[in-house]
């Protein structure tokens, strides 16, 4: 008999930010550090820190001005970004295992995103998403993913 | 051919004390223009610099570098005449133009290194998982930038390609070049700028060995 170990890879959480600095939606599924900060002040430094960055990649790129960050790792988590050409932000804490969480990123934009948010005619542009559907959708998404 | 772009070395402090940048071939575009069309540009510091209007090779963020073949300089014309000024004008039409992508100054290097040391400082404050260190690897489309952080707290910041494999060993590499000629030279003062030779020296030796075993190999150096 085999014993075949499954990498137990893991997603902490996720923040949706639109173009104009607004955090339309947070969810964590694994959270065991709070950031000391209220979680309004948190999502200004995630998307200060995003936008920095950015700028960052785009200045200190000598060869193409395309920014295109797709993401950063550390010791213990690992950052997924996705930007959409309207400037919809999405950003992903996995832990370090996962190779890409691109795909997945996509799928919540396009899929559950467009699907449930903006062809809600009650959700309005700008504001914290309230959708159920948007909401038991996704929490159902991030279980289905080999990585949980 | 080294993949490896660049290497930085910020104090504890946040200041970049070293930065050398791998040779490579900067991107030059001449094409001829009959008339004025299309593009846009901008004077930012003392370059004349692509705003808009893309076209034949030329992209947003090149610099005009030669105007009929006479080098721009400072904005204007060996002639003294500004650069913006005498694109503006008809007469002059037809011309020849020739940009180039120009590499980032040493102050705007300065202030983005020093911005990636506040950037690493805010990951750990917003790492969800606890003990985390800062950023170990950013990846952009068309570089990745490894970072590492000593107990001391000085990071040395390689810029690679993004098929580089592990850059680990470099930058430990990196690190004991770092102690064996910077911290060892007596002249040296710590947190300053690095003005020693054999650091450089050995340095380039370094890059060049690790781009050589990973052309021999044929694959990233593991």
């Amino acid at each position: 008999l085999l014993a075949i170990e499954l990498v137990n890879m893991t997603i902490y959480n996720l923040y949706i930010f639109d173009r104009n600095c607004q955090c339309l939606y947070y969810k964590a599924w694994n959270r065991n550090k709070k950031a000391g900060i209220s979680l309004e002040e948190e999502f200004k430094l995630m998307y200060g820190m995003i936008f920095s960055i950015k700028s960052l990649i785009s200045r200190l790129s000598a060869s193409s001005s395309k920014d295109g960050f797709l993401g950063y790792s550390t010791s213990n988590y690992k950052l997924n970004f996705y930007e959409t050409p309207t400037g919809l932000k999405f950003v992903l804490n996995t832990d370090t295992n996962v190779a890409s969480a691109r795909d997945a990123l996509q799928h919540i934009y396009s899929n559950l995103y467009v699907d449930y948010v903006v062809r809600n005619p009650v959700q309005r542009p700008g504001e914290w998403i309230d959708s159920e559907m948007f909401k038991s959708q996704l929490d159902s998404y991030i279980q289905s993913l080999p990585f949980r | 051919m080294s993949s490896v772009i660049s290497v930085y070395i910020i104090s504890k402090a946040g200041g970049l004390i070293f930065s050398h940048d791998q040779p490579s071939p900067t991107a030059e575009v001449v094409a001829r223009f009959p008339h004025q069309q299309g593009l846009v540009l901008e004077e930012v510091d003392r370059n004349v610099v692509v705003k808009f209007g893309e076209q034949h090779g030329i992209q947003v963020g090149y610099s005009l570098v030669a105007i009929n073949g006479q080098p721009v300089s400072n904005r204007c014309l060996p002639s003294g005449e500004n650069a913006a000024q005498y694109l503006n004008s008809p007469d002059n039409y037809p011309l020849s133009l020739k940009f180039s992508r120009l590499k980032t100054s040493i102050n705007e290097r300065i202030m983005l290194l020093s911005m990636f040391h506040s950037i690493y400082a805010i990951s750990v404050k917003l790492s969800p998982e606890n003990k985390s260190s800062g950023i170990q690897c950013l990846e952009a489309e068309t570089f990745k930038l490894h970072c590492l952080q000593t107990v001391t707290g000085v990071k040395f910041i390689v810029i690679a390609d993004r098929k580089q494999g592990s850059v680990d060993d470099l930058l430990k590499k990196i690190y004991e070049l770092y102690a064996d000629y910077v911290l060892k030279n007596p002249f040296y003062a710590l947190d300053m700028p690095i003005r020693c030779e054999l650091f450089n020296v050995n340095l380039i030796k370094l890059l060049e060995a690790e781009s050589r075993s990973s052309y021999l190999t044929g694959t990233t150096t593991a």
